[in-house]
């Protein structure tokens, strides 16, 4: 199936509340052309884990392997996108999801698929996102007792860690 | 009769650090084992210890200078690393105002060097693999051979481990003279010398004891894990992005996809040994493809990219495969000369997470073995 057709079915299951919004390339202006390949279904934060898990069962979904699992500060608000594949139907889908910086949470995937565990972990230490319904959300990435969201675009780092002077 | 000792002896757990220090752990990775004598009931594994934060750095720099970043991540593949980063940022471009068209030159170099690089990295795998096992003569064999290969590497990019070889629209430099001939010297030689590998390591009776059967790990379990690469080929799913998503000019080349059966230890190394036979094959085809095209006189190894690199905006995915697995970059661009956000998924960050589940039950001196066979390098990790 081509994105556009996972996006139709996911809104033909879940509706408009849920599956808001689909965004692809524009390239109607040669000179500053958008691109998103592949193309971006927008989910609604609260609603993820049960998209995620009807991406995984449905047979014509079967969405077994999650590539990839990134956290984005967009300035305005965070996200987290999800690339999604499938080992047997071969084809592609991604997921967005964009929470206000304000409230960073997002349901966790870390049950449908396993490989979420660590992606949301780190994506909990280095962009402050706080997946919901993770069973470990200890820091992975960063030592104990770090401050702050590296990856954000306001970070500032901290004066000193345990003693130790930090900027350099 | 006297009573066996065994039955009053009272057995606690420990708790034990393996690391972050440890000549098995292939580099810092602290494992917080919790064991009952000498069999591991749970494996915690630490990371981190290399965290230098290449995602915020990258966001920092500019494109052209982003790329000896990528060296630093998987420094055993570093060119494996820049291919990935460099055909994320020509995807974007090409869809952009100002496209580069890569010369036919530069996709036959890309492809040599990054199977040279597979098979450097295979051969450190296996010679380290041997050498956590007990089996010191193999890693003096892996090491002299890839001594070879680094030094073609440096003498085409003046560098040993990290390259900055591969860039946007081409490669840094031309093949240098002769440097062909000396090539197919070593592939000659090379070819045969993985069956003298077989016959001192994979093939030995102690070898086999210690791998088979150890780490089963099947295909429905590595796919939820994410385990890509010569993971996931060991546990017999033909995946290999070379053959299934085609990038570069891959499909240009006839090689096989080894698999393993039970995907336990040794078949996840068997695998790395029968990919280095297939990398010699590519390489030689490609050698054999640049003579017929006339492209060994060619200079023409890089396009004219004019100017600072300024993507067009929006946001790209593009993996490609490295020795250790798929390697993801998720790029967002917002038009300027730096990226927005640059995402890594790291095949060996995946592979590691797997470690907890499998380490159950096992032996302390099993965990090493299991820790080799997935072949992860920190610097990928930890990025």
């Amino acid at each position: 199936m081509t994105p556009k057709e996972i996006h139709a079915r996911l809104r033909e299951q879940f509706g408009e509340d849920v599956v808001t919004g689909w965004l692809e390339s524009d390239e109607s202006d040669p000179k500053n052309p958008v691109i998103y390949d592949p193309p971006q279904s927008f989910i609604d934060a609260r609603h993820i884990a049960e998209v995620a898990r009807f991406c995984l069962d449905d047979d014509a979904l079967k969405f077994d392997s999650l590539m990839c699992l990134s956290a984005l500060d967009r300035d305005s608000h965070l996200s987290v996108v999800y690339h999604l594949h499938s080992m047997t139907l071969k084809h592609v889908a991604v997921l967005r999801v964009d929470v206000p910086r304000s409230e960073a949470v997002v349901p966790s995937v870390e049950r449908v698929w396993k490989t979420a565990d660590w992606h949301e972990r780190e994506a909990h230490d280095l962009m402050g996102i706080a997946f919901s319904g993770h069973r470990d959300l200890r820091p992975l990435i960063l030592p104990e007792g770090w401050e702050g969201y590296p990856l954000r675009k306001d970070y500032v780092a901290q004066e000193y860690y345990r003693g130790m002077k930090v900027p350099y | 009769m006297v009573e066996p000792t065994t039955r009053a002896l009272r057995t606690d757990t420990m708790v034990l650090n393996m690391g972050p220090q440890h000549p098995s752990t292939h580099g810092v990775l602290r494992l917080e084992l919790l064991t009952d004598g000498e069999v591991v009931r749970e494996a915690i594994p630490h990371i981190g210890y290399l965290h230098r934060n290449f995602e915020k750095h990258a966001e920092n720099l500019t494109y052209p200078m982003i790329i000896p970043y990528t060296d630093r991540m998987d420094y055993i593949a570093a060119m494996n690393s820049e291919l990935g980063f460099v055909l994320a940022v020509e995807k974007l471009l090409n869809r952009g105002p100002k496209p580069v068209a890569v010369p036919e030159k530069a996709e036959y170099l890309r492809v040599i060097v990054c199977e040279l690089n597979r098979i450097a990295s295979h051969l450190l795998a296996f010679g380290t693999y041997g050498m956590d096992l007990g089996a010191f003569t193999p890693f003096l064999y892996a090491f002299r051979d890839r001594e070879q290969i680094l030094e073609f590497f440096e003498e085409l990019s003046g560098a040993r481990l990290l390259y900055n070889y591969i860039r946007v629209g081409g490669v840094a430099r031309d093949f240098p003279p002769g440097f062909h001939h000396k090539l197919r010297r070593f592939l000659k030689y090379f070819g045969p010398q993985i069956d003298v590998y077989d016959t001192l390591l994979t093939n030995n009776k102690i070898f086999l004891e210690r791998t088979k059967g150890l780490g089963v790990f099947g295909i429905d379990k590595c796919i939820e894990y994410g385990w890509t690469g010569p993971n996931i080929r060991g546990a017999g799913l033909a995946w290999d992005l070379r053959k299934d998503e085609p990038y570069g000019i891959y499909d240009r080349f006839d090689f096989e996809i080894p698999v393993g059966e039970n995907g336990d230890c040794w078949d996840r190394y068997k695998v790395r040994m029968d990919e280095m036979r297939e990398s010699v094959k590519i390489t030689q085809q490609a050698l054999d493809q640049m003579e017929e095209r006339g492209l060994l006189e060619d200079e023409n190894f890089t396009a004219k990219v004019r100017g600072t690199l300024r993507p067009p905006a929006g946001e790209v995915y593009l993996r490609t495969e490295t020795p250790r697995g798929d390697l993801g970059y998720y790029l967002q661009s917002d038009g300027s000369d730096t990226p927005a956000r640059l995402k890594v998924r790291s095949p060996c960050f995946t592979a590691l997470s797997a470690l907890q589940e499998m380490s159950h039950g096992l032996l302390i001196a099993d965990m090493v073995a299991i820790i080799g066979s997935i072949d992860i390098v920190m610097g990928e990790v930890d990025r």
